[in-house]
């Protein structure tokens, strides 16, 4: 199920704006790894390119190798469909569709993908919201409108969407960023118990986050602004918190800059 | 924008821009020209509320001009009924349910069962053509077309919202009249067994060509409110579905047009609203012939408004009562038309309200 | 809790292992549009059934349906109808744009026929069928007249309005005014012109005539303002609520009461808005025909007093001049459409440049 990543001297461009600029790294089945740094470093940037998302942006382009078990995902003849299907995607903020039920959100992906019978699209609706953790407090009213839910709720009920169509790889921008602590754990959770069947890349702000729930944890950052972000250090998690190569990433992570 | 704020903007912190005729107003510390009146700031016991002031005074007018809208509406519905009573009452068959108008003659004899059957059929017709139409440009200008090419276009069809009726109505009879008149021609000799095309001529003004220039009509009108709601469709919700692996015509279809949907029948009612209304370019455009045919393509057709404009000229007492009466008809129902879409955008945005 | 069920469920899992697709090459699109193109000509020919704008139709119908076929054997079904509601979405757009170009285009070649000095400058008084001349200028002081009229009274009531709206208004009564306003704004202008002509016409104005209705430029202008009152009102509202409200907090923490507030403040804040949307609703009056033919009746002459006597308007001159039998009012009914639409335009183009440089909307 799960696949190896492997980004080699990606660099994006917004227009004429160079974003990141040759990003290398790999990223293992079944882990998760953690992508740490200021804002406006390019973690986003650099997580959306990996499953092509930032060409719904006008003016983005990208140079560079991205693979997912040896296939270039830029190869001009891949369908970007199909690239997105195998690697999911959560948002920062919690983004069901408002004009569907909770129900209808989680199978959006599987009605797409041309699954019509009902029991199907029933057991796969129940299966995902159980594996998000979510089905127990919403098995009673999955009629209702998913924008309905509270925000933590809501979040999970997007991770569900997600894994529902039983992607690869799981992106995960920033997704506790607008919730509170108690659904923040909630979500940690869940990327412990999904950690078995995808691999995830998570970008978060939260060093404690990134340090409790990551296998590995890549630090980007910007000399100035307006310069294109960097990899500055990417390495086993427990080795970049407590005893980082780099200069920057010392400070950084003791709190020193940014 | 010669007199732009500028000045004014500044006055609440204090500033010179309203010490001129007022100086009391300014209300920025200066002191009083004569040292004869209280400093501005007050002293001793506080002023009693005025019973009249300047303020009651002008919020009474805001308010008598706020209700002047409900006055009007009012008025209307009553004057026109006033009018009419007369007419209706003179009035030698049902109004209702004849077809003909003859409200001029001795023994008057009118009815709008034909006109607001045309009325009614023109801009349903209308309708169906313009609606696909609108929703995929609407949709190209949000959603496919470059910005470069979008904004200018979408501005264009801003433009085309406000070419006078007239202008519509008197393309329509010099120049749309020919390729429509040709199309129903070929429309007879093809496919006469069906009864909207059938007859035996003449063709030309005929319903046809008054619905087809109706449909250019309310086009810009419908495009415009329909690629703004398409425009407010949540990024994050076209991502989400983008992110699920989604074509850019499922991500339309599972974000876009949900979340649009009430926007869209609101603009489609507008539009109906505006194609019941249509007066000159229908009086311009339909054959004039009162009766009740589904005929789409043989001259005839006619519709409330132009029965209005085409006879008002020649229309006596009664005749003019008669077409006031029709008036209130038409009033009648462009008000409910108008009511609904309103009731709809209310509901939308109460609902969006409520999600944010 | 690892019931992944799906992984079971026959054509579930829909992940897939390879991610490279096929497009669908230009050749082969191109292929399909010829052929299209082949077929609908050979049936229309063949079969004598039309001429060649049924060709180009029924090709472009084929080479639709061609494309979907042959694209969902290349690129599958889902990329297919992707590919076909796109170019259903662009045939939209070439099918709109070809009337409106037209009209475009007709306004601007019939338009400039008669587009002299003597049309400007001249009344149709004495203009019989066979003369060619006769300009539309008793009409065009008629629409400035109205127009100008119908704004002195809609724009101060309409402000005001909008004012009590956003200022004063709570509760069900202001609820009650805002709906009815939005309602307003569709009211058809003949039931305007017919409101106008029951109540003024026929009612107040035998008053100052000796007990007979009277036709004017004035009632013109009332029908007209009934028709702008709506659109200022609108337009003003939205203005005014996007004045920031620490303006007028700081107004009001400084002892100025509120209607000076509102006066001093908020509307000169506001003011490029307001005038914005009083520009559109001018540009909406002064193309009115309906209310204009029923209650001032139209004139050939011209008649530089509003409130006595029929007027004309350039609308409604369009319109007469279309409905004339002389060969040489087509060309004055073009020429007076594009004058009106010129107007239109400007203040319609004005109101929009105004609009996009307003701080406040920005």
């Amino acid at each position: 199920m799960a696949k190896r990543i492997e980004a080699s001297n990606v660099t994006s461009y917004y227009g004429s704006f160079k974003a990141i600029d040759s990003i290398s790294m790999t990223v293992e089945p079944k882990s998760i790894t953690a992508l740490i740094g200021p804002s406006g470093c390019g973690k986003s940037t650099f997580l959306r390119s990996i499953n092509r998302m930032h060409e719904v942006l006008p003016g983005a382009r990208i140079e560079g190798r991205l693979t997912i078990d040896d296939q270039n995902i830029y190869d001009a003849d891949v369908d970007v469909t199909a690239v997105r299907r195998m690697i999911g995607m959560v948002f920062q903020r919690p983004n069901p569709f408002p004009t569907m039920s909770i129900y209808e959100n989680v199978v959006a992906g599987l009605k797409l993908n041309g699954v019509k019978k009902k029991s199907h699209l029933d057991d796969a609706a129940e299966a995902s919201l159980r594996s998000a953790n979510l089905w127990e407090e919403v098995k009673d009213r999955l009629g209702r409108p998913g924008a309905g839910l509270s925000g933590g709720q809501q979040q999970r009920l997007c991770i569900a969407r997600t894994i529902a169509v039983e992607p690869q790889v799981v992106l995960m921008d920033e997704p506790c960023s607008a919730l509170d602590p108690i659904s923040t754990l909630a979500i940690e959770d869940l990327m412990f118990k999904l950690k078995d069947r995808f691999t995830i890349i998570i970008v978060t702000h939260n060093m404690q986050q990134a340090a409790r729930v990551s296998d590995k944890t890549g630090f980007f950052s910007i000399d100035k602004t307006g310069d294109p972000g960097r990899l500055i250090e990417y390495d086993d998690t427990q080795k970049i918190f407590s005893n980082p190569t780099q200069k920057k990433t010392e400070d950084y992570i003791t709190g020193r800059f940014g | 924008m010669g007199d732009n704020p500028s000045g004014s903007t500044n006055a609440p912190a204090g500033g010179p821009g309203v010490t001129g005729r007022h100086a009391r107003a300014a209300g920025n510390g200066v002191s009083p020209s004569s040292y004869d009146e209280p400093p501005i700031g007050g002293g001793g016991a506080l002023p009693k509320k005025a019973r009249f002031s300047m303020e009651t005074g002008f919020r009474g007018l805001s308010t008598s001009a706020g209700a002047m809208v409900l006055v009007i509406i009012v008025a209307i519905a009553i004057f026109l009924i006033a009018k009419a009573v007369p007419a209706l009452r003179a009035n030698t068959v049902n109004f209702f349910s004849y077809e003909q108008w003859f409200p001029n003659d001795a023994q008057p004899k009118f009815g709008i069962a034909a006109i607001a059957f045309g009325t009614v059929l023109s801009s349903v017709i209308a309708l169906i053509v313009a609606v696909p139409i609108a929703l995929g440009i609407a949709l190209f200008l949000s959603h496919y077309a470059p910005k470069r090419l979008a904004n200018p276009l979408g501005f264009s069809i801003d433009l085309l919202a406000a070419v006078p009726s007239v202008v519509f109505g008197l393309w329509g009879r010099d120049v749309f009249a020919q390729p429509v008149q040709d199309f129903s021609i070929w429309l007879n000799k093809y496919f006469s067994w069906i009864p909207l095309f059938g007859g035996d001529g003449p063709f030309g003004r005929s319903i046809m060509l008054g619905s087809l220039v109706l449909a250019i009509m309310v086009l810009p009108i419908i495009i415009s409110l329909s690629r703004e709601v398409f425009q407010q469709t949540p990024t994050a919700n076209e991502e989400a579905a983008l992110a699920l692996g989604a074509t850019k015509w499922e991500m339309i279809r599972t974000a876009v047009l949900p979340y649009g949907k009430p926007g869209v029948i609101a603009a489609v009612m507008l539009g109906l609203g505006r194609a019941l209304g249509e007066t000159i370019a229908l009086a311009m455009t339909l054959g004039t012939v009162f009766n009740i045919s589904f005929n789409l393509i043989q001259t005839g057709g006619n519709s409330i408004a132009a029965n209005i404009a085409n006879t008002f000229g020649e229309a006596n007492d009664t005749g003019r009562g008669a077409l006031i009466a029709s008036g209130l008809v038409l009033f009648a129902i462009t008000l409910v038309v108008n009511m609904a879409a309103r009731a709809i955008i209310y509901r939308r945005r109460e609902f969006r309200d409520a999600a944010a | 809790m690892s019931t992944m069920t799906q992984s079971d469920l026959p054509g579930v899992g829909m992940t897939p292992g390879n991610i490279r697709s096929k497009k669908l090459p230009l050749a082969m699109n191109l292929a399909v549009a010829v052929v299209a193109f082949g077929l609908a000509a050979a049936i229309v020919y063949g079969f004598g059934i039309g001429n060649w704008v049924l060709v180009v139709v029924l090709g472009w119908v084929l080479y639709l349906v061609g494309l979907l076929i042959a694209a969902s054997r290349v690129e599958g079904r889902r990329a297919a109808r992707n590919r076909a509601w796109r170019s259903l979405i662009y045939s939209a757009c070439i099918l709109a744009i070809l009337p409106l170009a037209s009209v475009v285009w007709t306004l601007i070649s019939k338009g400039v026929q008669r587009l002299d000095g003597d049309f400007f400058n001249s009344s149709m008084n004495n203009i019989g069928a066979r003369d060619p001349g006769g300009g539309a200028y008793h009409a065009i002081i008629g629409t400035i007249q109205q127009v100008g009229i119908a704004t002195i009274i809609a724009v101060p009531l309409g402000v005001l309005g909008a004012i009590y709206l956003v200022e004063y208004g709570r509760g069900r009564f202001a609820n009650t005014v805002r709906f009815f306003v939005d309602v307003m704004t569709g009211i058809p202008s003949i039931v305007a012109g017919l409101f106008i002509l029951s109540f003024w016409v026929l009612i107040v104005s035998p008053w100052f005539n000796n007990g007979e209705p009277r036709f004017s430029g004035f009632a013109a202008a009332l029908a007209l303002s009934v028709l702008m009152l709506p659109t200022i009102v609108r337009s003003t509202e939205e203005m005014l609520r996007l004045v920031p409200g620490p303006l007028r907090e700081g107004a009001y923490a400084l002892g100025v009461p509120q209607w000076k507030t509102i006066l001093k403040i908020v509307v000169p804040t506001a003011l490029p808005g307001i005038v914005t949307g009083v520009m559109l609703a001018i540009a909406r009056a002064a193309g009115e025909t309906a209310p204009v033919l029923l209650v001032a009746g139209g004139a050939a002459a011209i008649n530089f007093d509003p409130f006595n006597g029929n007027q004309s308007s350039l609308a409604l001159f369009v319109y007469q001049q279309a409905g004339d039998a002389s060969k040489y009012a087509p060309a004055r009914a073009w020429t007076a459409a594009l004058t009106l639409v010129a107007i239109v335009l400007i203040l319609t183009i004005a109101a929009k440049m105004l609009a996009r440089r307003n701080s406040l909307t920005r």
